[in-house]
């Protein structure tokens, strides 16, 4: 039987929500670095967000469904630490979509670029710490609301 | 003769990896005990964020140990299942939370050895260990951001969180030394080019925390004396059994149990 082409994977991949931030997509999060076939076994290579993240697990699960749900049969995971993740992977449609829920994409100058809400740019930060392993949070001193931003790394 | 120096560099790298990952473990487990304690929101929020990267480490370093140790064991069974003198970590992290001041001043400590060791150790012979550096040194450089900003922050505050700061680093300094005494490990180490020598490290954190103790207005203590035995487990301080009888409990109590 042919196997699925690995292009059709990480499609299947891109419709799986990142648990935490349901917007956006494991393959927008930039965290599967390689989908290949090894005879009749898919490796589907997975790198952490964060060392400790409480995601990952459920992320290797989530992806394992998935692919199970399209007939995938046999399948390997395999953890890459090195390189090491780093937001720039991110997709540009991915940070599209973090903003429109109302999370500040991250940037390299490591704050955000503006308020995900009213555009403002008169920032302030509150904590470098969020309500996930990738967040902080940052305020508005345009709009006075509070938001979320995912930090660079 | 290859076979017996073989065996020596992985006892080294054994406790090397246990050094790593028992330090991570009990700060970890220490900087958890603020979880809902914490003086306002967003510090409990980060002491709890720093905690689980910190434990996220310990996974990493406490796998590869069980590995390269050959029992069978897994990284849970290494921080559950062992008592007080097979821990490696340094006496600095056991020590008890104290106010908040001490807790931030003893995190910077840390994370100010730790950005400089996980950088070097990025450079390992043994690629696994060069890998799992890889991953910390992010966490490690993020979380000193924040240690160094609250040491400054409450060093040059009021006059009550000035001296408090004071009094933190006069209390944890006696354990900073054994963070850079070298061993007959460290030296197995530096050989096979695994690890960096332990010394080569202090200038560089003494440069360091100097210059953000110096913003912070607080005065590094002259006496250098070093208390030890942590890293090589000859003699814990009395806490970390106090410590493991909370964190250990359940897999005490009911071996074995799992989510």
């Amino acid at each position: 039987m042919a196997h699925p082409s690995t292009d059709q994977v990480w499609q299947w991949l891109g419709e799986v929500p990142d648990p935490e931030i349901p917007v956006i997509s494991l393959t927008d999060l930039g965290i599967i670095r390689d989908v290949a076939w090894r005879d009749d076994t898919l490796v589907v290579t997975v790198t952490p967000t964060y060392s400790g993240c409480p995601a990952t697990s459920v992320i290797n699960m989530d992806i394992e469904s998935a692919l199970r749900g399209h007939g995938i049969e046999r399948l390997e995971l395999k953890r890459q630490l090195s390189p090491a993740w780093t937001t720039e992977w991110m997709s540009a449609e991915g940070r599209q979509k973090l903003e429109t829920y109302g999370i500040a994409p991250p940037q390299p100058a490591g704050g955000p670029e503006r308020c995900p809400r009213c555009g403002g740019s008169d920032l302030e930060r509150l904590s470098q710490f969020g309500s996930t392993p990738c967040k902080a949070q940052w305020r508005c001193r345009g709009c006075l609301e509070p938001f979320e931003y995912f930090k660079c790394i | 003769m290859a076979e017996r120096s073989r065996d020596t560099d992985q006892d080294a790298l054994l406790q090397f990896l246990l050094r790593m990952g028992d330090s991570t473990l009990i700060l970890g487990h220490r900087v958890s005990e603020w979880c809902g304690h914490a003086p306002v929101l967003e510090e409990d929020i980060a002491l709890a964020n720093t905690a689980l990267d910190l434990i996220g480490q310990t996974q990493l370093w406490l796998e590869y140990a069980a590995e390269v140790q050959g029992e069978g064991k897994s990284a849970d069974d290494l921080a559950f299942l062992r008592d007080v003198w097979d821990f490696r970590n340094l006496l600095l992290v056991e020590l008890p939370n104290g106010d908040f001041g001490r807790t931030m001043m003893r995190q910077f400590l840390f994370d100010a050895r730790a950005s400089i060791l996980l950088p070097r150790l990025m450079q390992s012979a043994d690629t696994q260990v060069a890998e799992i550096a890889e991953k910390a040194a992010k966490e490690a450089a993020y979380h000193l951001e924040r240690s160094a900003g609250t040491v400054v922050g409450l060093g040059d505050g009021t006059a009550e969180s000035h001296d408090r700061m004071q009094a933190a680093l006069d209390y944890l300094y006696p354990y900073v030394g054994e963070m850079f005494v070298s061993d007959a490990t460290d030296a197995a180490l530096t050989a096979a080019g695994v690890a960096p020598d332990p010394a080569s490290l202090r200038g560089e954190y003494d440069a360091l925390i100097e210059r953000v103790l110096t913003e912070a207005t607080l005065e590094l203590p002259e006496n250098r004396f070093a208390r030890t035995g942590g890293r090589d487990g000859r003699m814990h301080t009395e806490h970390l059994g106090h410590l493991l009888c909370s964190m250990q409990w359940l897999q005490r109590a009911y071996p074995g149990n799992r989510w």
